[in-house]
């Protein structure tokens, strides 16, 4: 473990070039669609950088959180509000609600990557802007991910950054996104009847691009069982930044 | 390029089947329409207080509810994803329903109206839901169900139709949350309960698909790519090679009647559920509610049950198998029955008559070369070359088959007799192996091996005796000459058990 990688590329945001995304779950008739460039956070937001948060904003403290906007869990395995007792400074921040990684992202002058935003800059493997989808390492760095069992996430950015110079974007936590819960709008209307909800028996394989992608099944079920005050133990977030103000 | 399917919607749903109509609040059981062929389906409302289900692991059943009105019944069931070994050394992230492969058994009555928690323990990674086969209504709960980590879903059904149903997780990727163990069983009784039986277990069949070879150590990955060629790395019951043998056997004693409830989760491969040496003489095929007599071989669908009876009549130990035999002894798919009592010799004689039989495994003139070596020991004495001649004849029709023609073995599963250090070191233990059969970790030449090697008690103490020579004398052994008198002495001393040889 290196914690000065860590605490040199917390913090830091890089550019993620504009280009084609083909979402994993396609609109009808839109196979693709047009990422313009932003910048993100180049490692996920770290528990250092939450503590500084928090004390900047109490209102964001475990105690303090308004219920609407984070559940019981949130921010649980801190030693007290703005201790974070054995917690690695280090280790991505997570145990927070969707509120809570918004509020933080603004307060830098960002706002959460959109499903489309996080897709496409994670997408990139170490050599090219595209395929970490396809690419068995990839898989095998989540597959190993999940394996190792109940294990607090380590520090960030241990491993290889990918093109983009985004490190963790597979393999350590899972990533709030802004419009997570786009998928589920049609959960609201349930009792609407829709025949074409029932064609997604079989567990959202027949409208996925590649039934083969497993990482991708995995990230888009997560993300879809989550409400704007979950929290868990290995959901956190990195925030994004458009170009011009 | 990726192929590209038809895409239909613009809102995509992960969890199974999404059109539910039920909110855990709003359903209302008491109205459901009965559209089943199941006689009397709906029973009424629930009556009395609300019970709380006994849940068991494997292989226990919970007892009959012995109720004779529907209940409201309350289930809480949580998910872990943990590590445990799923063979000797090899250890696995299992995701389970009660922290168990198979699941909670969970156990009701038709008519009953269950109110099902399902909480997904704050440690796991994963999302996940349930889906019941025994509930009527789109997605079996899946919907209702699904459960970020750390957090708790209820929904309320009405148990309609009597049967023993699979439950599983219907999260995507689905097939990869059932190869992780996400299936259990449920079994709905009719209302008049089942026959009562001596003693119930619950076994279930499931596939594995590990990154690593069959039995290589270590923690081993989910291997997507063999899950999806349907190339199973281990298919075992309830979870883990070995979890229904040695002590861990099912238990029962001579004359009982016995149940098993049988699942099979998959996620691929459908089971030819066998019990060596058993005739099933009642079978609730595909766990439904008419029966079939006199089974020897029941099949049990992927996502799909049965419920066998037999009475057991005959001391030993009864061998349950996948009948897709390659499953049963080279991916685990193999436990034990173990039954006590007396010797029923009226019905199983045990060895009766004991002729040479060699078939085409055998040299030709091998029944010469053994007719002589028991001549001349009739005499008296018989010469190491006769001995090894007759060895060698009786070693290529009982032993090669599995430790080889040159005595090699095969890595990892049958270990080799050719310069074993195991066997080397006592003669007379190789003998009691021969007789009574090897079970559990040995280690050979400093590789471990832990299986089983069936008793060859039909072979005669001058048999034993001589193939011992043969092989003692081949492949750089160390020359040991066995007698048939020794032999006779270790197979006073062993227990022999009993109608174990298949
Ligand atoms: C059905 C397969 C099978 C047959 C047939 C078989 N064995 Fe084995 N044998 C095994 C297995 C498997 C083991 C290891 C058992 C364990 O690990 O618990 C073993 C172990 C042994 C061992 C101790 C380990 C070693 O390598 O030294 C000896 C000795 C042995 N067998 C001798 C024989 C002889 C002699 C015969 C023929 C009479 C025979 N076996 C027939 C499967 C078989
Ligand atoms: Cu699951």
């Amino acid at each position: 473990m290196d914690p000065g990688a860590a605490l040199a590329l917390s913090g830091l945001t890089v550019l993620v070039p504009a280009g084609e995304h083909r979402p994993f779950y396609p609109s009808p008739g839109q196979e693709t669609v047009q990422v313009a460039t932003f910048a993100m956070d180049a490692t996920p937001v770290t528990h250092a950088e939450v503590l500084a948060f928090v004390r900047d904003q109490p209102q964001w403290q475990r105690g303090r959180v308004k219920r609407l906007f984070a559940d019981e869990r949130y921010l649980s395995s801190w030693a007290g509000p703005t201790d974070l007792g054995t917690l690695d400074p280090l280790a991505p921040a997570t145990e927070l609600s969707w509120h809570a990684a918004r509020a933080f992202c603004q307060a830098q002058g960002g706002d959460l990557p959109t499903v489309h935003q996080w897709e496409h800059a994670a997408d990139a493997t170490a050599d090219a802007p595209t395929g970490a989808r396809q690419d068995p390492a990839t898989l095998s760095l989540i597959l190993d991910w999940y394996g190792r069992g109940d294990t607090p996430p380590g520090p960030v950015a241990q491993g290889a950054p990918n093109l983009h110079g985004l490190y963790d974007t597979h393999g350590l936590i899972w990533e709030w996104t802004l419009d997570f819960n786009s998928l589920l709008i049609a959960s609201d209307a349930r009792e609407g009847g829709d025949q074409d909800r029932m064609r997604f028996c079989g567990a959202g394989a027949i409208s996925a691009i590649d039934p083969a992608d497993y990482a991708s099944f995995m990230r888009f079920a997560f993300r879809s069982s989550l409400k704007a005050d979950s929290t868990t133990r290995d959901l956190g977030f990195r925030c994004a930044y458009p170009l011009s103000p | 390029m990726l192929p590209s399917p038809r895409i239909f919607l613009s809102v995509v749903l992960l969890s199974a089947c999404q059109g539910e109509p039920a909110s855990p609040e709003g359903a209302d059981p008491a109205k459901s329409v009965v559209s089943k062929g199941s006689s009397g389906a709906d029973q009424g409302p629930p009556q009395g207080e609300p019970v709380r289900a006994i849940l068991t692991q494997a292989p226990a059943v919970p007892p009959p509810t012995g109720r004779n009105a529907p209940a409201k019944v309350i289930v809480e069931l949580e998910v872990r994803e943990v590590v445990k070994p799923i063979s000797e050394g090899v250890d696995y992230t299992f995701w389970t329903f009660g922290g168990d492969v198979p699941g909670s058994f969970i156990r009701i009555r038709q008519g009953d109206t269950v109110e099902f928690h399902l909480q997904n323990h704050p440690s796991s990674k994963m999302p996940h839901n349930i889906d019941l086969h025994a509930v009527t209504g789109p997605g079996g709960g899946a919907a209702s169900s699904f459960t970020a980590p750390g957090h708790e879903s209820q929904f309320t059904f009405k148990a309609l139709n009597a049967g023993l149903y699979v439950y599983h997780c219907a999260t995507a990727p689905v097939g990869m949350h059932v190869a992780n163990g996400m299936y259990g069983l449920i079994l709905v009784e009719p209302p008049e309960g089942l026959p009562p039986v001596d003693r119930e277990y619950y076994v279930m069949q499931g596939d594995f698909y590990t990154v690593g070879k069959y039995r290589e150590k270590g923690l081993q990955p989910f291997d997507m790519q063999k899950a999806i060629e349907e190339n199973a790395t281990y298919v075992v019951f309830n979870g883990a090679e070995g979890a229904l043998v040695g002590d861990k056997a099912l238990q029962a004693n001579v004359g009982e009647t016995v149940r098993l409830y049988i699942g099979n989760g998959g996620p691929n491969l459908v089971s030819s559920f066998h019990v060596i040496g058993e005739i099933f003489d009642k079978v609730y095929y595909e766990g439904g509610s008419k029966t079939q007599e006199n089974v020897q071989t029941t099949l049990v669908p992927a996502g799909g049950s049965a419920i066998v009876e037999y009475k057991v009549e005959a001391p030993g130990t009864y061998v349950l198998v996948d009948h897709s035999l390659f499953r049963a002894f080279n991916k685990g798919a193999l436990g034990m029955m173990k039954v006590d009592g007396g010797d029923a010799l009226e019905i199983y004689s045990g060895k009766e008559v004991d002729s040479v039989y060699l078939a085409d495994k055998a040299e030709p003139g091998a029944g010469q070369a053994v007719a002589q070596a028991s001549a001349e020991l009739a005499q008296g004495s018989v010469t190491l070359a006769s001995q090894v001649a007759a060895g060698q004849a009786l070693y290529a029709g009982t032993c090669s088959t599995c430790h080889q023609a040159d005595g090699k073995g095969l890595e990892g599963i049958f270990p080799p007799l050719a310069g074993s250090d195991f066997l080397n070191a006592d003669p007379l233990r190789a003998a009691g192996i021969v007789l009574t059969g090897l079970n559990g970790p040995v280690t050979v030449n400093g590789k471990e091996y832990n299986s089983v090697m069936p008793p060859m008690s039909q072979l005669n103490d001058d048999e034993v005796a001589n193939i011992l020579t043969y092989v003692y004398s081949q492949w750089g052994n160390q020359g040991h000459v066995v007698t048939a008198d020794q032999v006779a002495k270790v197979r006073a001393s062993a227990a022999m058990p009993q109608g174990a040889a298949h």
